[in-house]
C-alpha cells in the first residue's frame, strides 16, 4: 500500500477537499455559535424552558447522522436544497446545538451567585453583568462546548459526502465504491489530522480568551 | 440619612408566606454607623437589601435623603450607594484595580481620576498600590480580599454604605484588625452606614447605635451602652450575654472616667527636697513626674527621703501608660498585668492629661448600673 504515493499523485485534490471540509465545518460551527450561545444564555433565566430546550437538543444529537440527512432531504427539497452543502451545513448546525447550548447554560449557571449579587448591588445593569462577569467567567466552558462541536462536526461532515456536500468524505466514499484502499485510508488520515489540529487549535483559543485571574484560580484549585 | 417607615417584607404567596421584616421603623442619621443585630434569620439581610432595592418592599417606605427609593431608578440608586457582602464577591476575572474601578466606570469617570482614586483607597486600606493594583483576587489572602471589597464599595465616594457582615469571612485576629481600620476610616469619612452582623461584639464595637431584631421585628434601638446596661427585655438580655457588665468595659473610654489634671504632679526639674515637702504637706502617696509635659515616672515620699537632686533623676518609670481613647477593658487589663492601681493617661502626642484608677472605673460603673440594679432588686 502506498499512501504517500497517493498523496503525491493527488495533492491538489487533497488540498481542495480539505479546504472544502474545513469550510463546511467552520461555517456550521460559526452559525451554531450564533444560535446556540444566545439560546444557552437565555434559558438560564427560565428553568422550565431550559429543560425543554436541552432535551430537544439531546434528541437531535442522538439521531444518527445518516437518518437526519434522510429526514431533511424531502423537507429541503421543497426549497430546492435537497442535496449538497446546504443540508450538510444545516445538519451540522443542528448537531452542534447540544454541546454549545448545554455548555453555555451550565457555565452561566455556575457563576457564583455572590458575584451576581455584588454586580447588581454595585449598580451594574444586567447586560453589563453578562458582558463583564458572566460571559468572561463562562468562556472557558463555552469554548470547550465549541471544541466538542467542531471535532464532532469534522467526523459528521465526512458522512455528508453521501449527500453531495463534498469534503474529505468524498475520498472515503469513492474509495469504497472503487475498492481503492489508499484513497479510503488517505481520506481517513486527513479527517483524523484535521480533527486533531482543530482540537489543539480550540484548546489554544480557550487559553487565549480566558482571563489570567481565572487561570490562576484554576491552577490554585488543582 | 436613611429612614425606614413601617417597612414590611413578606416572601411567598398564599399559605406559604414568611414575614421576614415586620413593620420596622427606624432612622439612621447622617454620618452614623448603625449595626443591625440579631440571630440568623431575623431579617437583617432582607431589610438591608430592600434599601438599595435588591428586594422589593411589601409595604412601608424607605426614604434616603428625602427621596423614596421606590421612586428612584434602581440601577442609579445602587450606583450611588456602597455595597459590601460577607462573601466579598470580588470579580475573579478582573484585577484588583478593575474591581475597585467598577462603580467609577459605571459612572463614566475618566481613567485618570479612577486610577488616582483606586490608589488612594488602596493606601487607605494599607495595601501597597504598586504591588496590589495589577494582581488578581485569587492571589490575595482572605483579609486582603475583604479590604479590597471595602475599597470597592467606597470607590465612588458614596454617602451611604450598606454592609452585610462585611468582615464575617475572616479569622478573628484579622477581623479585629480590619474592624479597627474601618473605624479609623469611618472616623474621617463619616459615612451613613447600615451594617449587618450577628456578632454582639462587632455590633457593640462598630455601632454608634444598635438595632436589635427578633423574628423580623425591631425590638430595641439604642446606643451600645444603653443596650448593655438597660436591655429592654429578657430576649435582649440573653442575646447580649450574662457578661454584659464586662462588655460595657469594652465601649467606655478612659476619658469618660479619668481624673483630669490631678494635683499630685511635679516637674522633673524640681528638687527632691522641695517635692518631698509638697508631698508631705498635701499628704500625697505618690506624684507624677513630668518632663516637657510627658509623664516620665513617679516618686513616693519614701524614695525621696535621703535624696538631694533633680526629681527626674530618681523617678521610677511607669511600665505602661494609656491613651484617653483606650477602652476600660484595656486599661483594666494593664492594671492587672502590671499590678498597678493608678495609670497615667496621655493624649495622642503622649502628653500627660490625667490619671485613671480602679476606683474611678468602679464608681462610673456603679453610676451606670444604678438604674438597672434598682429595677432588679
Ligand atoms: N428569597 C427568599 N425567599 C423566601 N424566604 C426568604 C428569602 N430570603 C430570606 N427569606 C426568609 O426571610 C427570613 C429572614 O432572612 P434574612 O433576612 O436572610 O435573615 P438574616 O440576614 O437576619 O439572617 C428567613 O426566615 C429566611 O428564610
Ligand atoms: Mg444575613
Amino acid at each position: 500500500m502506498d499512501i504517500i504515493g497517493f498523496f503525491q499523485n493527488n495533492y491538489e485534490r487533497t488540498l481542495l477537499l480539505t479546504w472544502e471540509h474545513v469550510w463546511i465545518v467552520a461555517l456550521s460551527v460559526f452559525l451554531a455559535t450564533l444560535i446556540g450561545v444566545p439560546i444557552g444564555i437565555a434559558i438560564t433565566r427560565n428553568q422550565k424552558a431550559a429543560a425543554k430546550v436541552i432535551n430537544s437538543a439531546n434528541v437531535l444529537m442522538t439521531t444518527p447522522s445518516i437518518a437526519l440527512f434522510g429526514l431533511m432531504l424531502p423537507i429541503l427539497a421543497v426549497f430546492g436544497f435537497g442535496l449538497g452543502k446546504v443540508p450538510a451545513v444545516i445538519a451540522l448546525v443542528l448537531y452542534s446545538q447540544l454541546p454549545i447550548i448545554r455548555n453555555t447554560y451550565i457555565a452561566i449557571k455556575n457563576v457564583p451567585p455572590e458575584l451576581i449579587d455584588a454586580g447588581k448591588g454595585l449598580g451594574m445593569s444586567s447586560w453589563r453583568r453578562l458582558r463583564e462577569i458572566e460571559i468572561p467567567l463562562a468562556i472557558p466552558v463555552i469554548i470547550a462546548g465549541l471544541r466538542t462541536a467542531a471535532v464532532m462536526n469534522i467526523g459528521i461532515a465526512a458522512i455528508a459526502a453521501y449527500i453531495g456536500a463534498g469534503g474529505l468524505g468524498v475520498f472515503i466514499q469513492q474509495g469504497i465504491a472503487r475498492v481503492y484502499d489508499e484513497m479510503i485510508i488517505g481520506g481517513a488520515i486527513m479527517v483524523s489530522l484535521l480533527a486533531i489540529l482543530v482540537d489543539a487549535g480550540m484548546a489554544l483559543l480557550e487559553r487565549l480568551v480566558t482571563s489570567k485571574g481565572i487561570k490562576l484560580e484554576k491552577a490554585l484549585k488543582s | 440619612m436613611i429612614q425606614y417607615e413601617k417597612v414590611t417584607k413578606i416572601f411567598g404567596t398564599g399559605e406559604d408566606t414568611v414575614t421576614a421584616v415586620d413593620n420596622v421603623t427606624l432612622d439612621i442619621d447622617k454620618g452614623k454607623l448603625v449595626t443591625f443585630l440579631g440571630p440568623s434569620g431575623c431579617g437583617k439581610t432582607t431589610l438591608l437589601r430592600m434599601t438599595n432595592r435588591l428586594l422589593n418592599i411589601s409595604s412601608g417606605k424607605i426614604i434616603i435623603n428625602g427621596k423614596n427609593v421606590m421612586e428612584m431608578d434602581p440601577v442609579k440608586l445602587r450606583q450611588s450607594i456602597g455595597y459590601a457582602i460577607q462573601q466579598i464577591g470580588l470579580f475573579p476575572n478582573k484585577t484588583i484595580y478593575e474591581n475597585i474601578a467598577t462603580v467609577p466606570r459605571l459612572l463614566k469617570w475618566d481613567e485618570k481620576r479612577t486610577s488616582e482614586r483606586a490608589d488612594e483607597l488602596l493606601d487607605m486600606l494599607r495595601l501597597e498600590p504598586s504591588s496590589f493594583r495589577d494582581r488578581y483576587p485569587v492571589e490575595l489572602s482572605g483579609g486582603q480580599q475583604q479590604r479590597v471589597g471595602v475599597a470597592r464599595c467606597l470607590a465612588a465616594d458614596p454617602e451611604i454604605l450598606l454592609m452585610d457582615e462585611p468582615f464575617g469571612a475572616i479569622d478573628p485576629i484579622n477581623r479585629e484588625v480590619i474592624q479597627n481600620e474601618f473605624l479609623r476610616i469611618q472616623g474621617k469619612l463619616k459615612k451613613t452606614i447600615a451594617f449587618v452582623t450577628h456578632d454582639i461584639h462587632e455590633a457593640i464595637k462598630m455601632g454608634d447605635r444598635i438595632a436589635i431584631f427578633q423574628g423580623g421585628k425591631l425590638v430595641q434601638y439604642d446606643t451600645p451602652e444603653i443596650i448593655l446596661t438597660q436591655p429592654r427585655n429578657q430576649y435582649i438580655a440573653d442575646f447580649v450575654g450574662a457578661d454584659r457588665a464586662l462588655k460595657v468595659l469594652g465601649i467606655i473610654r478612659c476619658r469618660e472616667v479619668m481624673e483630669k489634671s490631678p494635683p499630685n504632679v511635679v516637674q522633673g526639674s524640681m528638687n527632691t527636697k522641695e517635692v518631698l515637702k509638697m508631698m508631705e504637706e498635701h499628704n500625697w502617696k505618690h506624684a507624677v513626674v513630668l518632663l516637657k509635659s510627658r509623664p516620665i515616672g513617679y516618686v513616693t515620699p519614701k524614695a525621696l527621703k535621703y535624696e538631694d537632686t533633680e526629681v527626674r533623676e530618681i523617678a521610677r518609670p511607669y511600665p505602661v501608660t494609656v491613651e484617653e481613647g483606650s477602652v476600660l477593658r484595656d486599661v483594666m487589663s494593664h492594671m492587672l498585668m502590671y499590678d498597678m492601681r493608678v495609670i497615667c493617661v496621655t493624649d495622642e502626642e503622649e502628653r500627660f492629661t490625667g490619671l485613671v484608677s480602679l476606683n474611678h472605673i468602679q464608681k462610673h460603673l456603679i453610676d451606670i448600673y444604678a438604674e438597672d440594679m434598682r429595677e432588679n432588686v
